[in-house]
């Protein structure tokens, strides 16, 4: 079987995978409709979970089908398709954080320049841009756009938070399609599989640690930012989805440890960034991103579901690069 | 303009600019009071932008967006041959002179749109407000509920827009806006004009925290 699958071209076992992925989803859906057909209850809590399961569900199948379009289409497709996420999470973010008149330029900026520019580089290859142009150019730029608007109210709030919106939003989602052009030795065209491996464990991670939150039923470590946040539930996650990352070493330019460190740095950064992120949602007094609890994918805000990849993918990136001198 | 081109320009500019209003603000309707119903109807909201007229019109489903026509100031829309291109073919507009001139009733227009069986949407404020509440809600309002007994008033609560496009400003921001329909409320026998008027405003502000 190892072999057989050794011996495939890398965009035969790239192929297989989505085989794999779009199989599982197709048993799973058919499953659920099953279910669905069974249950003849309304509004019980069984049927409430089923409709919750398939909005899951729903998001899984539209985030295989993005990656399956990006894949055929090559890589430049594939980075203009995290280039349009980051629009609708920056959109988000900025709806859900009151601005004044006086940031229109700065927002337009951040839209419209900052945004294409930093997604141009990716597409570029301009390595030493990427990571630098948001964290020091436009942190000036925004600033100085702001400033000449002349409304010194709330100065640093606002621009605080345009900030970090851009910097989530633009610069963390801009690191996951910067995955697929790293250029590992004897590793071409397999690079969606280092894309997939960091999207399945850190995606893996949180859904463990929702699981085992639920079972174990700790007291939260900051009830004030998350009732489920617990460290236990959080390290047993972690873990799991390490040794998870490790069996998947196959797939990627690691050896099995490697895979295991890089994966444990990934679910790190990733969940605690999630975190981060609810903290930001209390602030704001709400349950979710997206509008009004109801956004653009339905149940909840895109911004939701891709959080913990804006923090986990940098991060990823840059200990991938700075370890293997690529 | 050609005559047989441009029913087809009209349509596929229809399309471009829902397109892009959805991918700016999402133009989310919320249908809290009533359900997107075909019968004819006076939707009266808060007025911040002149985005406000698209923004309605793109958050009305299909089959509604044909028989409702919105209401465009004459100063404004009318300035260039696209803007007045646009509100005629694509949005089809009622204008309305807000500059009153002579002793011609400027509700006329609106009257004739309701005599003919159209919905229509109105920004009874007159004018953009700049501030956190809609401003004191003009006379037009009562005058059409008095003479159109039979037409359903709809207050909606539009959100956000003023943020897409302050006053002012040339580029549009992506910011998510929504559209909060209410309950139809119905003019009292006998009631007083500025009763009415109070509370039809407080019926389109009360949809703000909701």
């Amino acid at each position: 079987m190892n072999t057989f699958l050794r011996n495939l071209s890398p965009s035969h076992q790239v192929g297989l995978l989505f085989v794999l992925v779009f199989g599982v989803l197709t048993l799973i859906s058919v499953a659920v409709f099953v279910m669905s057909l069974r249950d003849t209850h309304e509004d019980d809590l069984h049927t409430q979970k089923l409709k919750e399961f398939s909005g899951l569900l729903r998001t899984s199948w539209l985030m295989s089908t993005v990656f399956w379009i990006g894949w055929t289409l090559g890589e430049t497709v594939a980075t203009v398709l995290f280039g349009l996420v980051a629009f609708f999470a920056l959109r988000e973010f900025i709806t859900l954080s009151p601005t004044r008149q006086g940031d229109h330029r700065s927002l337009v900026l951040a839209f419209f320049v900052v945004l294409p520019v930093q997604f141009a580089l990716v597409i570029t290859r301009r390595f030493d841009l990427i990571t630098v142009f948001i964290p020091v150019y436009v942190f000036l730029a925004i600033p100085v756009v702001s400033a000449l608007a002349d409304d010194p109210q709330r100065f640093l709030e606002r621009n605080a938070k345009l900030q970090w919106g851009i910097m989530v939003c633009v610069y963390g989602i801009s690191h996951v399609p910067a995955l697929l052009l790293l250029k590992f030795p004897n590793y071409d065209g397999k690079n969606a599989f280092l894309v997939f491996f960091l999207v399945f464990v850190v995606q893996s991670c949180m859904i463990v640690e929702h699981l085992v939150g639920r079972k174990l039923q700790r007291p939260p470590s900051a009830p004030n930012v998350s009732k489920s946040f617990n460290w236990t539930s959080w390290l047993i996650a972690v873990l799991s989805a390490s040794l998870l990352g490790g069996l998947l070493a196959g797939l990627t330019p690691f050896k099995p440890a490697q895979a295991v460190a890089m994966a444990f740095i990934a679910c790190v950064s990733g969940s605690l960034g999630h975190l981060v992120m609810k903290a930001l949602k209390r602030d704001r007094g709400i349950p979710n991103w997206g509008k009004r609890g109801v956004g653009v994918t339905g149940a909840s805000g895109l911004l939701d579901r891709v959080d913990a990849l804006c923090f986990g993918a940098p991060i990823f990136f840059h200990s991938v690069r700075w370890y293997f001198g690529l | 303009m050609n005559d047989k081109l441009s029913p087809v320009l009209a349509k596929l500019m229809g399309l471009f600019l829902l397109g892009l209003i959805r991918t700016l603000t999402g133009a989310q309707a919320r249908w809290q009071g009533c359900p997107p119903k075909a019968e004819q109807r006076i939707y009266f909201a808060n007025h911040q932008s002149h985005a406000d007229l698209v923004l309605m019109w793109a958050a009305l489903p299909e089959e509604l967006r044909s028989i409702t026509r919105p209401i465009a100031a004459k100063d404004y829309w009318t300035t260039t041959p696209f803007k007045k291109w646009i509100t005629t073919a694509v949005f089809n507009a009622i204008y309305v002179d807000r500059a009153k001139t002579g002793d011609q009733d400027p509700l006329e227009p609106l009257i004739e749109a309701l005599t003919n069986g159209d919905s229509i949407i109105l920004f009874p404020e007159g004018t953009r407000g700049n501030h956190e509440e809609p401003q004191k809600f003009k006379a037009g309002l009562y005058n059409l509920a008095l003479k159109f007994p039979g037409v359903v008033l709809v207050p909606a609560w539009i959100n956000n827009v003023q943020r897409v496009m302050p006053k002012g400003e040339v580029v549009p921001v992506p910011i998510l806006c929504s559209v909060t329909f209410g309950a139809p409320i119905a003019l009292g026998a006998g009631e007083d004009r500025g009763e009415f008027l109070a509370r039809a405003r407080q019926a389109v502000m009360d949809l703000r925290e909701t």
